[in-house]
């Protein structure tokens, strides 16, 4: 054995290529990786960087239409690389366990969260059936699951997101592996959920001394959770240091890049001109009502940002202003006046006036059209322009979205996630709104395309003084952009406010809440809040 | 009561809504056929006076809904109506109650379904499953190949090629497959063995390749790369992670199939002289023999509503998320 008696895994040298557009090309270039038992290590890095197959390959594990090319992977004295599938196998989910991003998707729907749980313990016969079964109980019950004792007879759908994350942890410990790969295992859930699923990781690893490679794009959660960090970027090692040194002084320029986004701050403005409020709307699907008598004002030329979890009414709220779900009971008011409750209902100026910007970009595109023809459609429809006059217009908004004519025949699926959101967002644009409602827009991005989006949008506002109803989960976000805030909770307002005066203390308890689970670039920011929580 | 029972009463429901609807259908395009029924029946030779009484005896004379009417009720008492032929000219009726006539046919019919479907089913369904795990091999390739040409031969073609090799060159078989009640079940099997093979390399190309594609279409799925990482091996993802989430596309496909040997084999029927309900029916439309027609495409149409209905009902049962509401 070369490698010393604490080192757990030994990545040297790692080159992985994938298969697009009829060639190959390299994901991974070259990346060395050491981690010792017990240790845990953070991976982060933009969508694209090579996180999650540099996660993967830690397992020996390349994903189909993906092939190592170079290096070795040593686990525990074995290169991984020389090893046949089979025995592979006998090392996954035993020694080696993986927690995915999404649990929803990553759990199969057909069996039980109990058998799926011991199923690798079972298959390696670490122990008998029935201890198995008893320690999955015990492990759910340390991760202060509901129930422990008979969650494990639901189907996954029976259970919520951030309870299938934390039985995913459970399966992922249940054969008492030495190494754990976390990828993104928070990034679908909520805030307040994630403050929870993160300090039961966190316990489980350190309680049975394993170690963990925890990906993610998020630097306030790997903070959290990692021992040493190491920054990625194009599939090559930025640089890598203990976690405190690393947040306080990194080397890098882009590290220091990632750091800085977090700072973006608007001050805020108070607006007295009301553009469009929400009067005591009350609205649901079929029986289920989601929306209680909300109330919510949005000043001209300002931006109110909508924060709650997801379920608490936001993006039903935006279906109501648009129309697209008449409220049973309220009305929504424009200019003073009430604007008719359904889509169809409305005049193609009533229309005009309130567009919309959407989450996925990808979905909100229609993949078959150009760049030309989806920025020129709401000319033709609002505006009636045609001809020269629509080609002018074009380039112009693709000015106002920093693009140039050169994407004018591209198609959706040729454009990076940013380029997207900015085609969307000057379809919106073109419509020559006083009301754009943004639905998440930038939670699909990463952190300095976000920036580059919202900056964008900032700038719009104050060059055309729209109004914004920004809807979003994430606080960074909401001090980056807002002018006020509105908070909801189980399809209520729970306070709308300047900023500044929701932000600062006291705060209902809910806001609190909310508030207090935003992860902070402090290590020791989750230790302490559960130290004053209890 | 669980939700699952009233989903299944609800499509029961909409099952019986659809054959009211087929019957119909029926009825109107039975009544539409072309020709005198009193003239078909009774042969060129019959007088006028004749046929018109032969009409009235019939209630031919009576306006098309009241003769669909009279007919849905007395189907629903179970009486499926007596026969047009073995009346004559000459006003001797040896007519037979519909029932009579068909009960035998049916019989041999779902006796030759039912053996095909227990050799076809589990066949098609192991080749699909086989060719999944071993996926763009030489195997997955064969297979492939060997069904769609059966498929795509015409059936009767099939059945000559079968009779030539395995009844002609090499006495394994025999080529007519008459069967009566009287027969033992080895004697029957064999007689209905030539048919059977057909039946079986016509329909097993279909469920085979949807089961193919509808295991191959969830190994994308982010719980089967969830399972490899966990150190399941191809066979156990296959039957333990990908087969039971499959059931739902390779029960329609089945019931499908299931339902055409029901309905559809007549020509196999009459390549190889077998007495069954298909013969019967083409021999009724063209002798006119309404109320048989009537009958043998009334029992087609509620085939093809029950198969569908229990497809759909394994569709539910193995779906936790219907089975097991949150």
């Amino acid at each position: 054995m070369s490698a010393s008696d604490d080192v757990l895994l030994e990545m040297r040298d790692v080159h992985i290529e994938g298969f697009s557009d009829e060639q190959w090309h390299p994901i991974i270039k070259g990346v060395d990786l050491v981690l010792k038992r017990g240790q845990i290590m953070g991976l982060i890095g933009e969508s694209g960087a090579g996180k999650s197959t540099l996660g993967l390959a830690a397992m020996g594990f390349a994903r189909a239409g993906c092939r190592f090319t170079q290096g070795s992977v040593t686990f525990d004295g074995t290169n991984l690389l020389s090893l046949k599938d089979s025995q592979k196998r006998k090392l996954w989910g035993t020694r080696i366990a993986y927690v995915a991003q999404s649990a929803a998707a990553a759990f199969n729907p057909a069996h039980r969260l109990i058998d799926q749980t011991i199923e690798s313990a079972n298959r390696a016969q670490v122990r008998p059936e029935s201890e198995s079964r008893q320690d999955a109980v015990d492990l759910f019950q340390s991760l202060n699951l509901p129930d422990a004792g008979n969650i494990g007879s639901r189907y996954p759908h029976q259970v919520s997101g951030g309870q299938l994350q934390r039985v995913m942890t459970a399966m992922a410990i249940s054969a008492r592996p030495d190494l754990i790969i976390f990828d993104e295992p928070t990034t679908a859930l909520d805030v307040t959920t994630q403050v929870e699923v993160l300090a039961a990781m966190r316990d489980m690893v350190e309680k049975h001394n394993t170690a963990a490679i925890y990906i993610t794009h998020d630097l306030a959660v790997v903070a959290q959770m990692a021992d040493v960090i190491k920054v990625l970027r194009y599939g090559e090692e930025v640089e890598e240091a203990e976690t405190r040194t690393m947040l306080n002084s990194p080397k890098q320029a882009y590290t220091r890049s990632l750091w800085s986004v977090r700072s973006l701050e608007k001050p805020q403005e108070k607006g007295d001109d009301i553009v469009l409020s929400m009067q005591g709307i009350h609205a649901g699907y079929g029986k289920v009502r989601v929306l209680h008598g909300i109330d919510i004002n949005l000043p001209r030329g300002k931006t109110v940002a909508v924060v709650g979890e997801s379920g608490s009414g936001k993006s039903t709220a935006a279906r109501v202003i648009t129309g697209l779900l008449p409220p049973s009971e309220g009305a929504v008011h424009f200019n003073g006046h009430p604007l008719p409750a359904a889509l169809k209902d409305r005049s193609t100026e009533q229309l005009r006036q309130i567009q919309m910007i959407y989450q996925m970009a990808d979905t909100a595109m229609n993949p078959r059209q150009t760049v030309e023809e989806i920025i020129g459609r709401p000319l033709e429809f609002y505006h009636q322009l045609t001809g020269r006059e629509k080609e002018a217009r074009i380039a112009q908004l693709l000015e106002m979205i920093e693009l140039d004519e050169t994407f004018l025949d591209r198609l959706p699926s040729e454009l990076s996630g940013g380029q997207k959101q900015r085609i969307c967002i000057a379809r919106a644009l073109a419509a020559n709104p006083d009301v754009i409602i943004c639905d998440e827009v930038t939670s699909a991005l990463d952190q300095i395309v976000q920036e580059g989006i919202l900056k964008l949008l900032l700038r719009l506002q104050k060059e055309f003084n729209i109004s914004y109803l920004f809807i979003t989960h994430d606080i960074a976000t909401v001090k980056a952009i807002s002018d006020e805030i509105v908070v909801m909770y189980n399809g209520k307002v729970v306070e709308q406010g300047l900023k500044n005066d929701i932000l600062q203390p006291p705060h209902p308890e809910y806001t609190e809440l909310l508030l207090s689970s935003v992860p902070e670039m402090d290590p020791d920011w989750l230790t302490q809040l559960l130290a004053s929580r209890t | 009561m669980h939700p699952v029972l009233i989903t299944i009463i609800k499509r029961l429901g909409l099952g019986l809504v659809t054959l009211f609807v087929v019957s119909a259908i029926i009825f109107s395009s039975v009544t539409m056929l072309p020709g005198d029924f009193g003239e078909a029946v009774l042969g060129q030779a019959a007088t006028e006076e004749t046929v018109a009484a032969f009409r009235e005896e019939l209630g031919l004379d009576k306006p098309a809904w009241q003769r669909y009417f009279s007919w849905a009720g007395s189907v629903l008492k179970g009486d499926l109506g007596t026969s047009f032929s073995g009346r004559s000219a000459s006003g001797v009726d040896r007519s037979r109650s519909v029932a009579e006539m068909i009960a035998p046919r049916l019989k041999n019919t779902l006796f030759l379904a039912g053996v095909t479907a227990i050799i076809a089913v589990p066949l098609a369904i192991l080749l699909g499953l086989s060719a999944a795990l071993y996926r763009n091999t030489l195997y997955d390739r064969t297979v492939n190949v060997t069904t769609l040409t059966t498929i795509s031969m015409p059936e009767f073609f099939v059945a000559y090629v079968l009779i030539l090799l395995l009844s002609s060159l090499y006495k394994v078989f025999p080529s007519l497959a008459t069967v009566d009640p009287d027969m033992l079940l080895g004697e029957r099997l064999n007689r209905i063995a030539l048919p059977a093979i057909t039946l079986t390399l016509v329909i097993v190309a279909h469920m085979m390749r949807m089961t193919r594609a509808a295991i191959i279409n969830l190994l994308a799925s982010p719980y089967i790369e969830m399972a490899r990482l966990k150190g399941a091996s191809r066979s156990e993802i296959i039957l333990k992670h990908a087969l039971p989430n499959a059931w739902a596309p390779i029960a329609t496909v089945v019931a499908f199939n299931l339902a055409y040997l029901v309905v559809g084999v007549v020509v196999v029927e009459v390549v190889f002289v077998y007495p069954g309900i298909g013969q019967l029916m083409v021999d009724s439309v063209s002798s006119r023999d309404i109320p048989v027609v009537q009958a043998c495409a009334l029992i087609f149409a509620g085939t093809y509503i029950l198969l569908n209905l229990i497809a759909d009902v394994i569709g539910i049962a193995t779906n936790p998320r219907l089975l097991h509401p949150r």
